[in-house]
């Protein structure tokens, strides 16, 4: 019998149990013992040729249907170069493990190492990991960092401006633990700081905010950082990186902690995942910092290597003394991102985020014209913005009416949330890669919807 | 050659990329309002500056100083380097999927939604488990879930006080560490001369303080607890639930399930067992399987099959929560489930019984010379002590290590697990052929042989890489993290 991907023959398979003196492959498993041995297959179906799997992939990939997305919260269609999937799928980088030896390791180390550089550079701040899981992966990750930081603390603020699913994440991290999440309140579609000083007490350890928030407004931290240092506290901001481009870096507002999601930065919609999660600090927490780091070092011959380093915080040496359970991270899709950001440059991240604000402003502007709808909230934002029905009719029918025309216009801000409060709410995302064409089309069925 | 960073090769106004110029009305610029200045970034970040040769150029030649499965044996154990299909590639670039937005109306994402659910029953049926959550992004990210959920289910009893779990000593270093984050203590279990689980450890420390007891089956030294039964009566008579680290699970596809075992719940790796890339360390998956027991504490949402499609079910009160930001890494789901789909139950279950085969062939091979300190068989993986050619020639397993990679092999796990000095900790997986497997099996008793002969050429491997071995002090010493 010959299986897919596994190579042995019939002769190899006798002459390789002779070699170790049995008759046949059951006698390994005997192990196992009588009871827990199965005797029926695996009620699975049975293997398939490439061409048979292909057809079926082809089948089940039908019922996706694609459209012009409008749609962001956390997810964005931004363009990326065509070096980035060329690249970023070379065998060897795909199929290597973790770069435990580094001498044939050295290609990934760098490229990490890269990857490191660009996201310091892009925060401001001093020293980045080799990346997590994601957006609220870094979000948990920061809030770990706080509580290990700060002798006799449990509690983390959070914004209630933050992305209702890394809220959700949070609160995860929080449950059946002497951890807790407090929710700072917010004012207007941003967070509301003017109590901030008043939630300071030993038992707090940090402040999580998000910018732009899960509105898509862009916030303002101005003071932030040292009320919350007088405190001891530290303070985490949470942002897509390519509105970094354009808006104050986390480090420019003194921000401890930056973190947040570089899907935006190369990697495809992929229906949520993989993405890959950042997270950058100031030196005075390098130590503290979770997860893999690459470190420059020299051979004996003084040659210039990569390796892994700063081991010592980590789960394989530290056990249940680490300062976080991650190994495995998004390493390829943090490849992805070093090769985007090496293609586009400062000056194309700028040019994308810049893009992304005008071409967001104007089919907001022209939105802001129709009857039924508002942009409430008169705050800056960068590439995403809420849009407010007068009715929960009026708001189901636009959907439906832009869907006729291929477009997915926005995502309900209740279908994140589950709030009744937020069912009028639409997230409207627009990035450089909407063409004016695509934006007219929106305006255009909107203009019918909405008259 | 060794190759520069790339923003060393910046060149001020080159550009790898253009972007379509902005089209909107003449005029629109003009009204646009600009940023609040208040709230501009002041400081222009460095990023490299190249045309697109260069970045094809610098990658290409970086993926050269990386050694893949695909360009050669990886026996590295507990990490399961089994050849990555290429069809799987194929279709996980496939833009009906990698063009989809997770948040899209559901009707629009059936196609996603029933490879997740398909995936789950499939897992369900390998594992013997009652269902399971997607969302883990990996194995270590699974152990979180999997303890979280545990913490729940006792809390919804109202037992606050088992506050412990037992891990044995030879376990991954996540199992501990994954335990203290969700703010268990971790209580070490020994293992006994055989190199399985202490029962009368075990037993000793079981009480209505305990949790949970995780167990890797087979453990770290390749071998299978077959006490498993007996353990798994008594954790649960003790009131505690036994948890499945399923980084081997390589090793019994087809021949057994955890679920018949007793575990109550289990965290699979899928970029180990079911053949997704391990892309130089992630992105891989860790789905979380359970029994009815934790079902109702699964995360949020779960998958369900309707009469009008599939739908996400949120209405869960037990349940945990989210773990990650959206559904879970999907196109590693989708690998795996090609994965599934092209071996079907015959052939996972084949894969098992070929690994298992490769790795007692190859300890067969090796044990006349190198000593292999437990177990007479061993199922996907075995370790080996290079302890004797410490004392007798000064020659470590890390140099044995260093010299495979002039050899052109990726090195065994060196040094793991604990109980064995001197470790090397071998998994051949069921992709490699005999002839491979002879070929690695000659030239590590070529190495043993230069060990007696010529032990400093071993301690100065390797000598083929760009670089040597590296100052790790200096490293930690003069942290050099960015450029």
């Amino acid at each position: 019998m010959v299986y897919p991907y596994i190579p042995h023959t019939d002769e190899d398979r006798s002459m390789m149990l002779s070699a170790i003196g049995l008759q046949s492959l059951d006698q390994l498993f005997e192990v196992l013992g009588e009871e827990l041995q199965l005797s029926d297959s695996v009620p699975i179906s049975h293997g398939r040729t490439e061409d048979e799997v292909q057809r079926m992939i082809d089948s089940i990939a039908s019922r996706n249907v694609r459209g012009i997305p409008f749609l962001g919260c956390g997810c964005y269609d931004h363009i990326i170069p065509s070096t980035v999937k060329a690249l970023s799928s070379l065998p060897s980088f795909v199929t290597a493990y973790t770069p435990y030896q580094a001498e044939m390791s050295q290609g990934l180390l760098q490229a990490i190492y890269e990857f490191q550089s660009m996201i310091c550079e892009i925060t401001g701040l001093d020293v980045a990991n080799a990346s997590l899981y994601d957006g609220s992966h870094a979000a948990s990750e920061a809030a770990s960092l706080m509580v290990a930081s700060k002798r006799k603390s449990s509690t983390v603020l959070v914004s209630s401006t933050i992305h209702p699913f890394i809220l959700a994440v949070l609160t995860t991290w929080a449950k059946g633990t002497d951890r807790a999440i407090r929710i700072l309140q917010e004012k207007e579609g941003v967070v509301d700081l003017s109590s901030l000083e008043a939630e300071l007490d030993e038992t707090c350890a940090g402040l999580i905010v998000q910018s732009p928030n899960r509105y898509g407004l862009l916030e303002d931290y101005n003071t932030v950082a040292d009320t919350l240092h007088t405190h001891a506290c530290l303070f985490a901001i949470l942002s897509d990186p390519l509105s970094l481009a354009i808006q104050k870096s986390p480090a420019e507002w003194g921000a401890d902690i930056a973190i947040g999601d570089t899907q935006s930065l190369g990697l495809p919609l992929a229906f949520g995942g993989p993405s890959c999660g950042y997270m950058a600090v100031t030196e005075s927490l390098m130590r503290r910092i979770p997860g893999r780091i690459v470190g420059a070092t020299t051979d004996a011959k003084g040659r210039r290597g990569f390796t892994l380093t700063l081991q010592a915080r980590e789960q394989h040496i530290k056990r249940e003394r680490a300062t976080s359970n991650v190994c495995s991270n998004q390493a390829l899709a943090a490849l992805m991102t070093t090769i985007h950001l090496s293609s586009l440059g400062w000056g194309g991240m700028v040019e994308a985020a810049n893009q992304s604000y005008a071409k967001a402003h104007y089919l907001a502007y022209h939105l802001a014209q129709l009857p039924g709808v508002t942009l409430i909230w008169d705050k800056p934002f960068w590439c995403e913005f809420p849009l407010v029905f007068s009715d929960a009719k009026r708001m189901r029918k636009f959907l439906q009416e832009l869907r006729n025309e291929g477009i997915f216009a926005g995502v309900r801000l209740a279908a994140l949330t589950r709030q009744a409060k937020d069912e009028l709410v639409l997230l409207v995302a627009v990035t450089e890669k909407r063409s004016r064409e695509e934006l007219e089309l929106y305006l255009a069925a909107a203009r019918r919807v909405m008259k | 050659m060794s190759e520069p960073l790339l923003i060393d090769m910046s060149k001020q106004g080159r550009k790898a990329y253009c972007f379509p110029p902005l089209d909107l009305p003449r005029g629109f610029d003009q009204a646009l309002p600009s940023l609040p200045a208040s709230l501009s970034r002041q400081t222009a970040a460095r990023l490299p500056e190249v045309a697109e040769l260069d970045v094809v150029r610098h990658f290409t030649r970086l993926s050269n100083l990386v050694h893949g499965v695909d360009n050669g044996m990886y026996p590295l154990g507990s990490c399961t380097m089994k050849y990555n299909p290429k069809l799987a590639e194929h279709i996980a670039g496939m833009s009906e999927f990698t063009q989809i937005h997770p948040l899209q109306d559901i009707s629009t994402v059936q196609g996603s939604l029933s490879v997740m659910y398909n995936l789950l029953e499939d897992l369900s049926s390998i594992t013997g488990m009652s269902w399971g959550t997607l969302q883990p992004c990996a194995g270590a990210h699974g152990e979180y879930t999997g303890l979280k959920m545990i913490r729940s289910y006792f809390l919804k009893q109202g037992d606050d006080a088992r506050k412990k779990v037992l891990i044995p000593v030879s376990a991954h270093g996540t199992n501990p560490a994954s335990a203290a984050v969700n703010g268990f203590d971790v209580v070490p279990i020994a293992s006994d001369e055989r190199g399985l689980v202490d029962l009368e450890d075990l037993a000793s420390k079981l009480d209505d303080s305990v949790a949970a007891l995780m167990l890797t089956n087979p453990n770290t030294l390749g071998l299978f607890e077959q006490d498993i039964l007996v353990i798994s009566r008594m954790v649960h008579d003790a009131g505690a639930l036994l948890y499945y680290d399923g980084a081997n699970l390589n090793a019994i596809l087809g021949m057994a399930t955890p679920g018949d075992m007793g575990f109550d719940v289990l965290h699979l790796n899928l970029h180990k067992t079911f053949s997704t890339p391990h892309g130089g360390g992630g992105p891989g998956s860790g789905p979380v399987m359970v029994n009815s027991t934790l079902r109702p504490f699964l995360p949020k949402p779960d998958i369900e099959l309707t009469d009008s499609g599939y739908v996400y079910q949120w209405e869960n009160e037990e349940s945990i929560g989210k773990v990650s930001m959206f559904w879970g890494n999907f196109l590693v789901l989708l690998r795996a489930y090609v994965y599934i789909l092209r071996m079907g139950s015959e052939g996972l279950r084949a894969a098992s019984r070929h690994a298992v085969l490769n790795a007692n062939y190859l300890a067969a091979k090796l044990a006349p010379v190198l000593r292999i300190p437990y177990g007479k068989r061993c199922m996907h993986e075995f370790v080996i002590s290079c302890s004797d050619l410490l004392e007798k020639y000064g020659v470590s397993a890390q140099d044995i290590a260093k010299a495979l990679i002039d050899e052109g092999y990726h090195p065994p796990t060196m040094y793991f697990p604990s109980l064995v000095s001197e470790a090397l900790m071998i998994e051949p997986t069921e992709s490699e052929s005999v002839e491979s497997l002879d070929a690695f099996a000659e030239t590590l008793l070529k190495l043993v042989k230069r060990a007696q002969e010529d032990p400093a050429s071993l301690k100065a491997a390797p000598i083929t890489t760009v670089v040597g071995r590296l100052d790790e002090v200096k490293a930690v010493k003069e942290p050099n993290l960015r450029y």
